[in-house]
C-alpha cells in the first residue's frame, strides 16, 4: 500500500491552560505520513513536540484548554470518536508510542514479557499464554534474547528496556508508531543498534514511523520525510533527500549549520537569541526576532508556500 | 524580594490562607495591644490578684453582652466613690465639737436580677473616738428601710448582704432579693435607689469616707473568676503568650531538626547512625510524662518547660523526613560543583543544603504552632502551668479546679477554649495553604 | 562517596617534562562493593591503568560510552576522589602529597563544568553569589575586588548587560545562559585547566556550538587546558587538538584528532565512528554495521582484552588470554590492540 496516505493531520490544536495563560503548545500543525514511511518531527526544546506526540494520541493532560483539527487515519477522522472508542479502536491498536524515557516508564514490578503481552490481551483479546508467544515473536523483531521474557526491568539494561519498549508498542500490529525520542539517553551504539531495529522493523513489517527528536544527526537514519517544528507550528516539510541538503527555511537552514559534522570540512553556525514562549507568542512569523532574512512583511503570519513537493511557511517564496 | 511578592500573591489564591491570616494579624494585633496596655509587671500583679486589687470584682460573674442571648437584663457591677461622682458628700459641724458628714449614694437600677452583694468600704480618720454611722436604704417607690448603724473603724467593710442585723431586720430572706422587692416580693422594683450614711465624728479633724460597691451578676468583657479577677487581663495575656510559646517552640523545634539532619546527612558514617538512633529513642520516649517530671520536681517556669519541649521535639520522625530530602539534595550537581571548588562541609551544610530546605520548612514550622499551643495548655490543666503568668490554659484549670462546668458557668471554660481553637485553626489553616504552595505536588487538591 | 585506598602508591613517580601541566601515570580507581554481612564482595574497576600527559595549552577529549569510567576519572582529576593506585600529577606536584592547603590551591587551579546547566546552579543563589562562592572559599576577602572578577569573567562569557544578569537566579536565564554561568564559575578562579563533563550535551542543537566556540575562545586567550568528556563525536571533531578513546576503564586508543577520523585503528573507535551519523538521508538506506552486545561490567572484566566479546576481528587465543599492550603505529598515535602487534 505504499503510496498511499496513511496519516492526515490538519490544523491540529492543543493549547493547555496554566497560571500564566495558555500555552498555544501545538498551534495549527499538518503534516502527511504515508503508509510504510518514516516522517521526523525535528525541533528544539519548548517547539511543542512533545505535546505533538500526545495530541496524536490523544493522551491530554487535565488543564486542556483547546484540542481541535483532523487527525485521519486511513481516510478516517478520528478526532470525532468518542473516548471509549479512540480508546479502543484507535490508541494501540492503530497507533502505538513509545514515549520519551520510555525505559523508565517500565512497570518495576511486572516481568517484561507480561508487559509487552498485556497491550495483545486487551486490544487482541488474546489468553495470557497466547500473548506471551506473540511477545517472544515481538523480541525477535528487536532483538533481545528470548530468555529475557521473564526477566524484571531492573535486570536489563537501558538499550535492552528500549528494545523492550518498542516491542510494547509493535505486539498489537499498528499501522503506525510515534517515537518520542527513543534514543536521546542511550550510548552511540546502543543508538546505533537501535535504528537498526526501526529500519529491520519497517522494513519487515511495513510499519510506518512518527520520530520525534532534536538530534538532527540521527534522525537522518530513519527519515523519509521531514517536518520542521518552532513554536507550535510546522515551519516546513519536505522529502529527507531534498531537506537535508538544502533546507529552505531560515530556521531549518540554521539548524541545519549549526549540526557539527564528523565527515565534512564545515565551521558550524548557531542561533542567536531563544525561540519564543509558548505563552507569549508573538503576532506575525514566530521566527522573525532571530531570523536574518526578515523583512518588513514578517510582521505579518506568513502563508504555507508549496514549492516542488515541498511546503514551507515563510514570506522569502511568497 | 520578587520571589516573596510571588509568594503573596500566590498565598492570596487560597480563601483558608487568607482566612488565616487575617486571624494570625489580628491575634498579632491584639497581643501588641495586650503587651502595651497592661505591661508585665501589672499584669503579673493583676493575676496574683488579692482582695485589694479585685474587690471590686463580683465572684463567678458571667459577661456583661450575656444580656444579648436573653429578653432580660443582668445587673452589672459598679462602684461609687468621691471620683465617680454620683456621691454626695455633706459636712455639717454641728458647733458642739461634733461633725455630721452626709453620704448620699444614687444610682439607677435597671436590671430583671437581684445583684450578688452590695458593700460599703470605710476609710476613716479619727484619733481615738471612732464615728458613728447610721446606714439608709430609699428605694425608688418611697420607702426607706434602715440598714444598720454602728461605730467605723479606719479601715472597715460592711457587707449589706452578710450582716446580720438587716437580716433578722428583713425577717431572714436574703437582703439582695428584700432590699430590691417591692411590696409584692416578687419582682424587681426598678428605678432610682439611694443609699443614705449619715455619720457623726467626734474629733475636729476627723472624717468618713466610703466606697459604694455594687457586685452584679455580670461583669466587664469575659467575666470573672473564683478570685473576682477580670479574665480579660489572662484571656488578652494569653494571646502573646500562646503566639510565642508556639512560635518560639515551632520555629526552635524545625529550625533544630532540619539543622541536624543536615549534619546528619552530609557527614553520614557515625554520626548519621548516631542521630539516627537518638531518634528512635526518643519516638518512644513518653513526652508529657517527662515533661510532667520535670514540671513537678524541678521548675514550672514557661522558660524551662518551653526549652524542654523543643528538646524533647528535635529528635522526632521529621528528622528522618528532612534528612531523607537532603540525602536527595546531596547528590545535586552544583553540591559537587561546591566540592570542586573547595567548599568546606561546614559551608556546604550552611550555605548550600540548609537555604535549599527553607521554602519546604515553612509550612511544617506554620502547621506545628497549634499543637505546641495546645501543649501549654494541657500542662497548665495538668496544673503544670506556669505558676505566675495568666494564661488561657491556666483559665481553664481554675475553671475545672472550682467546677465551672458542674456550676453553670460556661463562659469561663469557654472563653479561652474558643480563643485556643480560633488560634489552632489559623495557624493550620494558613499552614495547609503554605503547604500546598511550596508543595507543587499537592497543588490543585 | 570517596574510595578506599587499599593499594596505595606501591608504584614510582615517573620524571614528567616540563610542558607537561597534567601527567596522569598508572592510574587506577576502584570502588569496593559491600555486602550486609559480607564485607568486601568486590571491586568496581572504574579507571584500571591509565597513563597520559596533558600539555599547557593543549585540548583533548575524552571519548566513551556510559560506563567506561570517564565520570570517575573526571572526578580524580578534580580531587574528588583519590586514586586507589597510581599518581595525577599537576604541575609536578603530586595530588596525592597535597595537604589541604595544597587541595585548595589546586582547586582554584582547575574549572569544573557541568553537564546539566540548571543542575550545577545551586536555585536559591543568585548569579553574582553564584559567581562569588569560588572567590570568597578562595581567600579573595575584599568585596570589590571580587565583584571587579566578577565582571570581567561576565564579559568574557558575554552575557550582557552584566548587572541585568547579576541580580537574576538561574531559573530566569535560558539553558545556554545558564552555562554560561557555569562557566563564567569555572573560570573565576583564572585556573590553568578546565574539565568538562559533555557541557553542550543538554543544550539544544542551535545553541551547542555557541558555547563550544566560547570554550573554544576561552581556551585561546588564556591558553588554557581543557579536558573535555563527551559521547558526541562530531563535536569532538571541532573542539580539541588529541581523542583519547576509552573503554571499560581503559584507555584503548589515543592520537591526534586528523589521525583518529582519518585513520581509526581500534575496532571500538571504528565502531564509534561508525554509529555516528551526520545528517544525510541516504543514512535511512542502509543498516549501520556495529557491534552487538553491551559495555561490559567492570566489576568482572572479561579476560584479556576488555573489547573482545564484541570485538569482529577478536583473534582467538590471544585477544581473550592477554591484555593489549600499547602499541604506537604512527607517531603520536597509540593503540592498545593485537592487531597491531
Amino acid at each position: 500500500m505504499a503510496n498511499e496516505i496513511l496519516l492526515d493531520v490538519r490544523n491540529l490544536v492543543l493549547h493547555f491552560a496554566t497560571t500564566r495563560g495558555p500555552v498555544q503548545a501545538v498551534d495549527g500543525v499538518d503534516f502527511q505520513l504515508d503508509y510504510n514511511k518514516a516522517v521526523v518531527i525535528l525541533g528544539e526544546s519548548g517547539c511543542g513536540k512533545s505535546s505533538l506526540a500526545k495530541a496524536i494520541l490523544r493522551l491530554l493532560p487535565r488543564n486542556v484548554q483547546t484540542y481541535s483539527g483532523e487527525i485521519r487515519l486511513a481516510g478516517k477522522d478520528v478526532m470525532v470518536l468518542g473516548e471509549d472508542e479512540f480508546r479502543q479502536n484507535v490508541r494501540w491498536a492503530a497507533i502505538s508510542l513509545v514515549p520519551q524515557a520510555a525505559m523508565n516508564a517500565l512497570n518495576p514490578v511486572l516481568r517484561v514479557g507480561e508487559q509487552v503481552a498485556e497491550p495483545a490481551m486487551i486490544h487482541l483479546g488474546m489468553k495470557k499464554e497466547d500473548a506471551l508467544q506473540l511477545a517472544l515473536k515481538m523480541f525477535q523483531h528487536v532483538g533481545v534474547p528470548a530468555d529475557f521474557i521473564s526477566r524484571y526491568p531492573f535486570e536489563l539494561s537501558g538499550g535492552m528496556r528500549q528494545r523492550v519498549a518498542i516491542a510494547m508498542a509493535l505486539v498489537t500490529s499498528p499501522s503506525l508508531i510515534v517515537l518520542d525520542e527513543p534514543t536521546s539517553a542511550l550510548d552511540l551504539l546502543t543508538q546505533a543498534n537501535i535504528f537498526n531495529v526501526l529500519k529491520r522493523i519497517k522494513k519487515e513489517l511495513g510499519t510506518s514511523f512518527i520520530l520525534i527528536t532534536h538530534d538532527i544527526a540521527t534522525s537522518s537514519e530513519l527519515a523519509d520525510n521531514v517536518a520542521v517544528m518552532y513554536a507550535g507550528q510546522i515551519v516546513e516539510t519536505g522529502e529527507a533527500s531534498k531537506f537535508f541538503p538544502a533546507p529552505l527555511h531560515p530556521y531549518s537552514q540554521k539548524l541545519m549549520a549549526s549540526v557539527p559534522r564528523l565527515r565534512a570540512n564545515q565551521d558550524p553556525d548557531f542561533i542567536t537569541g531563544q525561540p519564543p514562549s509558548l505563552v507569549n507568542l508573538p503576532g506575525g512569523c514566530r521566527f522573525a526576532e532571530r531570523c536574518p532574512l526578515r523583512f518588513e512583511k514578517c510582521t505579518q503570519d506568513p502563508p504555507v508556500i508549496e514549492k516542488e513537493g515541498r511546503k514551507v511557511r515563510c514570506w522569502k517564496y511568497a | 524580594m520578587n520571589t516573596f511578592k510571588k509568594n503573596v500573591r500566590e498565598i492570596l489564591r487560597y480563601p483558608s490562607a487568607i482566612i488565616g491570616s487575617v486571624v494570625i494579624l489580628i491575634l498579632i494585633g491584639v497581643a501588641i495591644y495586650a503587651v502595651i496596655a497592661i505591661p508585665y509587671q501589672k499584669a503579673i500583679t493583676l493575676w496574683r490578684g488579692g482582695e485589694d486589687v479585685w474587690y471590686r470584682n463580683p465572684k463567678y460573674a458571667a459577661p456583661e453582652w450575656i444580656d444579648w442571648l436573653s429578653t432580660k437584663k443582668q445587673p452589672r457591677s459598679f462602684y461609687i466613690n468621691s471620683t465617680t461622682g454620683k456621691m454626695d458628700k455633706v459636712v455639717t459641724p454641728n458647733g458642739d465639737g461634733t461633725t455630721g458628714i452626709n453620704i448620699t449614694y444614687t444610682f439607677n437600677y435597671t436590671a430583671d436580677y437581684f445583684p450578688q452583694e452590695m458593700s460599703l468600704y470605710f476609710t476613716d480618720k479619727f484619733d481615738q473616738k471612732q464615728p458613728f454611722v447610721t446606714i439608709d436604704w430609699l428605694t425608688p417607690d418611697g420607702r426607706k428601710l434602715r440598714i444598720d448603724n454602728f461605730a467605723v473603724d479606719t479601715q472597715q467593710t460592711f457587707r449589706f448582704s452578710q450582716d446580720m442585723n438587716l437580716v433578722n431586720s428583713l425577717g431572714g430572706t436574703n437582703p439582695m432579693e428584700a432590699l430590691f422587692t417591692g411590696i409584692d416580693s416578687k419582682n424587681v422594683v426598678k428605678g432610682t435607689y439611694k443609699v443614705v450614711v449619715t455619720g457623726i465624728t467626734f474629733e475636729p479633724n476627723s472624717d468618713i469616707s466610703a466606697e459604694f460597691v455594687l457586685h452584679g451578676t455580670v461583669f466587664g468583657l469575659a467575666g470573672t473568676d473564683h478570685m473576682r479577677r477580670d479574665l480579660m487581663v489572662a484571656l488578652l495575656w494569653g494571646v502573646p503568650i500562646a503566639l510565642i510559646f508556639g512560635l518560639a517552640a515551632a520555629l526552635g523545634t524545625s529550625v533544630l531538626t532540619m539543622i541536624i539532619a543536615a549534619f546528619g546527612a552530609w557527614y553520614g558514617g557515625w554520626l548519621d547512625e548516631l542521630i539516627q538512633r537518638i531518634t528512635e529513642v526518643n519516638l518512644v520516649l513518653p513526652f508529657l510524662s517527662i515533661l510532667i517530671m520535670i514540671g513537678t520536681f524541678y521548675s514550672r517556669s514557661i522558660w524551662v518547660i518551653l526549652g524542654a519541649t523543643i528538646a524533647l521535639s528535635i529528635f522526632t520522625g521529621a528528622i528522618k523526613g528532612y534528612r531523607a530530602i537532603f540525602l536527595q539534595v546531596r547528590e545535586s550537581m552544583y553540591i559537587e560543583a561546591a566540592r570542586a571548588y573547595g567548599a568546606s562541609d561546614m559551608r556546604i551544610v550552611f550555605q548550600y543544603l540548609i537555604p535549599r530546605m527553607i521554602p519546604l520548612l515553612i509550612p511544617g514550622l506554620v502547621s506545628s504552632v497549634p499543637s505546641f499551643v495546645f501543649l501549654e495548655a494541657s500542662l497548665a490543666v495538668l496544673g503544670l502551668g506556669d505558676p505566675v503568668l495568666p494564661t488561657w490554659g491556666k483559665i481553664i484549670d481554675d475553671a475545672w479546679a472550682n467546677g465551672a462546668l458542674y456550676k453553670g458557668y460556661y463562659y469561663w471554660i469557654l472563653e479561652p477554649a474558643v480563643l485556643l481553637m480560633l488560634t489552632g485553626l489559623a495557624f493550620a489553616l494558613l499552614g495547609f495553604a503554605l503547604d500546598r504552595i511550596f508543595n507543587p505536588r499537592l497543588r490543585g487538591m | 562517596m570517596a574510595n578506599e585506598k587499599s593499594k596505595k602508591k606501591t608504584i614510582a613517580v615517573r620524571e614528567v617534562a616540563d610542558n607537561v601541566l597534567l601527567s596522569v601515570q598508572s592510574l587506577r580507581v576502584w570502588f569496593e562493593l559491600r555486602r550486609f554481612g559480607f564485607g568486601i564482595v568486590g571491586h568496581v574497576h572504574a579507571v584500571d591503568g591509565l597513563n597520559f600527559d596533558l600539555h599547557q595549552g593543549e585540548a583533548i577529549a575524552v571519548v566513551g560510552e556510559s560506563g567506561c569510567g570517564k565520570t570517575s576519572l573526571m572526578k580524580t582529576i578534580l580531587g574528588l576522589y583519590k586514586p586507589t593506585e597510581g599518581h595525577v600529577v599537576f604541575e609536578h606536584k603530586n595530588l596525592s602529597d597535597m595537604g589541604r592547603k595544597g587541595l585548595r590551591w589546586y582547586r582554584g587551579q582547575v574549572g569544573y563544568v557541568q553537564q546539566d546547566p540548571f543542575g550545577a546552579l545551586p536555585p536559591f543563589m543568585s548569579v553574582r553569589r553564584i559567581l562569588e562562592e569560588p572567590l570568597i572559599i578562595g581567600g579573595v576577602k575584599s568585596k570589590e575586588e571580587r565583584l571587579k572578577r566578577i565582571h570581567k569573567v561576565m564579559e568574557e562569557v558575554k552575557l550582557f548587560p552584566v548587572d541585568d544578569f547579576l541580580n537574576k537566579f538561574p531559573h530566569m536565564l535560558s539553558g545556554g545562559q545558564q552555562q554560561r554561568v557555569v562557566i563564567a564559575r569555572a573560570m573565576i578562579l583564572e585556573p590553568k585547566m578546565i574539565v568538562a563533563d559533555e557541557p553542550v550535551s543538554m543544550l539544544d542543537a542551535s545553541v551547542r556550538v555557541e558555547i563550544l566556540k566560547l570554550l573554544r575562545g576561552l581556551q585561546a586567550t588564556h591558553n588554557l587546558s581543557f579536558i573535555y568528556i563527551t559521547h558526541d563525536l562530531s563535536t569532538v571533531r571541532y573542539f580539541s587538538e588529541r581523542i583519547f578513546v576509552m573503554y571499560a576503564g581503559k584507555l584503548v586508543e589515543k592520537a591526534p584528532m586528523e589521525a583518529v577520523l582519518k585513520n581509526p585503528q581500534h575496532p571500538y573507535t571504528l565502531a564509534l565512528l561508525t554509529a555516528t551519523s551526520d545528517p544525510d538521508a541516504n543514512n535511512a538506506r542502509s543498516y549501520k554495521e556495529v557491534p552487538p552486545g553491551e559495555p561490559p561490567s567492570l566489576v568482572k572484566p572479561p579476560t584479556g582484552c576488555r573489547f573482545h566479546p564484541r570485538c569482529a576481528r577478536m583473534i582467538k587465543g590471544e585477544c581473550d588470554v592477554e591484555e593489549p599492550p600499547e602499541f604506537e603505529t604512527e607517531p603520536g598515535h597509540i593503540t592498545a590492540c593485537w592487531l597491531y602487534k
